[in-house]
């Protein structure tokens, strides 16, 4: 659960890792339900509907405004999304 | 006591006219919310101001010779999830709290330019995940018919805002259940329509092959008429459907006469439906028969898997989705020493107990090692739902089912223990996954009093079978004494 909780990014303490893992561990219980199912040779359906690529028209037209956008980010420098450092210190 | 009309045609109809003011609509409904609002909190704003300007636009176009267009006047509320330019967002999170959409959802837009005044923004289980409404990081919306009640979800607030008289009319969206349940326990009408009906442009998203927005009404021919001026291709969402819209309205006044009904058999009297739930939904289909309906009890072997496949596909959407909320471009940020810290800390802190755990499960499910196991399982178990429900079409025109288990619950009553929150779904999922319309109708009331509501499911795009249907049942309920 702990590698799980690395993957979603999200820290839990040691009593919501512990709750989780019941409560996750019952869904998992009774999911196993679809067992008595026989699905060999069933193809798998990702969405109900049949996609296909949908292009548009290559012509220009206006998009969100910028400003709008970036007055809704936590921080901003020079119009650009400013994060924390992503790589470890400079050498 | 109310002197304007609840139902959205003859509010729009006496607004048109000019003999109903826009203005004296929404005053009576924002009456009713200072009445009562405090004690079921379906809302988490209520756009007083922005409503009264619109309202009076409204009256002063009428005036001027010019038609707002078929919901002219009527007052409408969104769930708190449809995106709306310049009105906060929030999805019932904390991660979203205080976020301004740049931009208006579709449906937002259609609602609008067919004179419709939105008066606010409704409580809903955070990122939609619940059926309870009590997973809200503003705490939990009550049921109008019994305080001590939840209203169903994740789309509660907008269930208990048409129920209290908040609004006439109001939007919802349904992943595993989300409009039906609510609308099934706060005794009003609730449509999921076919997958890509109605566009998911500015909705924030839960699970992508699942989600659809629909209407809550007082009536059949209300939602109808709102599913009719949302649905529709909309090239802003690249799932919508292209053709001639969802025709709700189309069938209606039809009756039931040579119609074939079929009873889900796995569903009408499964394990763990309440005797009373189970009893209407018996009534229901008699009573359709009665009114000229060939009704038979059809199985439909795959739907009681559907609730194992959906609590893995819908948490697997889902941790992929809330990927999103990384404090980079909008809502929450905790700082942290580096990009990784950051979003561990921001979301951490930004998401509640039920949302982090669907995303565990979601996590799970899609990890090296496991994916075949249950995410892939899950998938060949949509295909085997679809396969059964195409082979019940076959000999019907539409099927028949409880939409809730039970009538409301208390609050509290199931917040502890996720499985058996998730057990309300049972009926209602299968759709989902299917990808087709299915719609709750109030008929009767439980031992307790409180509302149940009938579903009834049809093929995809059979909406204009589904909405005649459902009227039948309307007016049966209503001649039955309101089902006993």
């Amino acid at each position: 659960m702990a590698h799980v909780a690395r993957l979603a990014r999200l820290a839990l303490s040691d009593e919501e890792l512990d709750r989780f893992t019941a409560q996750l561990a019952d869904v998992l219980e009774h999911a196993a339900d679809i067992e008595a199912l026989d699905i060999e040779g069933v193809p798998p359906t990702a969405h109900p509907v049949a996609l296909v690529n949908v292009f548009r028209e290559d012509v220009e037209r206006p998009c969100l405004d910028r400003d709008e956008v970036l007055a809704q980010a936590p921080e901003v420098e020079a119009d650009r999304f400013r994060i924390p450092r992503i790589l470890g210190e400079a050498p | 006591m109310r002197t304007t009309p609840r139902s959205a045609l003859a509010i729009a109809a006496g607004v048109r006219g000019g003999e109903l003011s826009a203005v004296a609509v929404l005053e009576e409904h924002l009456a009713s919310i200072a009445a009562r609002e405090a004690d079921v909190h379906a809302f988490n704003l209520v756009m007083e101001a922005e409503a009264r300007q619109r309202a009076a636009a409204i009256d002063e176009m009428v005036a001027g010779g010019h038609d707002p267009g078929p919901l002219a006047g009527v007052p409408v509320a969104l769930k708190d999830l449809l995106c709306t330019r310049g009105i906060p967002t929030t999805c019932s999170s904390r991660i979203l709290e205080g976020w301004v959409p740049p931009y208006n959802a579709t449906s937002v837009t259609r609602l609008h330019a067919a004179g419709a005044v939105a008066v606010g923004k409704t409580n809903m289980d955070e990122f939609a995940m619940g059926s309870s409404t009590e997973h809200s990081a503003f705490g939990p919306t009550r049921n109008p018919h019994d305080l001590t009640r939840v209203p169903g979800g994740s789309s509660g607030g907008s269930a208990a805002a048409v129920a209290a008289g908040f609004a006439s009319v109001s939007l919802g969206s349904d992943t595993g259940g989300s409009i039906r349940q609510p609308a099934a326990l706060c005794g009003v009408v609730g449509v999921k329509p076919t997958y890509g009906m109605v566009s998911r442009y500015g909705l924030v998203a839960f699970a992508s092959s699942l989600d659809q927005i629909g209407p809550f009404a007082v009536d059949v021919a209300d939602a109808a008429l709102v599913l009719d001026v949302i649905g529709g291709h909309d090239e802003m969402d690249s799932t919508s459907l292209p053709g001639a819209g969802p025709q709700a309205a189309r069938n209606l006044g039809r009756g039931a006469e040579g119609l074939r009904v079929g009873l889900i058999a796995e569903l009408a009297g499964a394990e763990g439906i309440a005797a009373d739930v189970a009893a209407r939904v018996r009534e229901a289909a008699d009573a359709l028969a009665g009114a000229g309906a060939k009704v038979e009890e059809v199985s439909v072997p795959s739907v009681r898997y559907g609730l194992s496949a959906y609590y893995m596909i819908a948490p697997a959407e889902a941790s992929s989705n809330l990927a999103r909320f990384d404090g980079v471009r909008y809502g929450l940020r905790v700082p942290g020493n580096d990009i990784t810290e950051m979003y561990i800390a921001t979301r951490s802190a930004g998401f509640g107990a039920e949302v982090k755990r669907r995303i565990m499960l979601g996590t799970y499910a899609l990890s090296a090692g496991y994916y075949d196991a249950y995410y892939g399982k899950a998938q060949k178990v949509r295909t085997l739902i679809i396969r059964d429900f195409e082979e019940a079409y076959r000999s019907f025109d539409v099927l028949l089912s409880p939409t809730s288990p039970t009538t409301a619950f208390a609050l509290g009553a199931k917040t502890s223990d996720p499985l058996t929150m998730y057990l309300n779904d049972v009926c209602t999922i299968p759709s989902n996954l299917a990808g087709h319309p299915a719609m709750s109708v109030p008929f009767g009331q439980g031992g307790d009093g409180l509302p149940i509501g009938v579903q009834v499911l049809a093929p995809a795009l059979g909406e204009p079978l589904m909405f005649q249907v459902a009227e039948v049942l309307e007016s049966l309920a209503r001649s039955l004494g309101g089902g006993k």
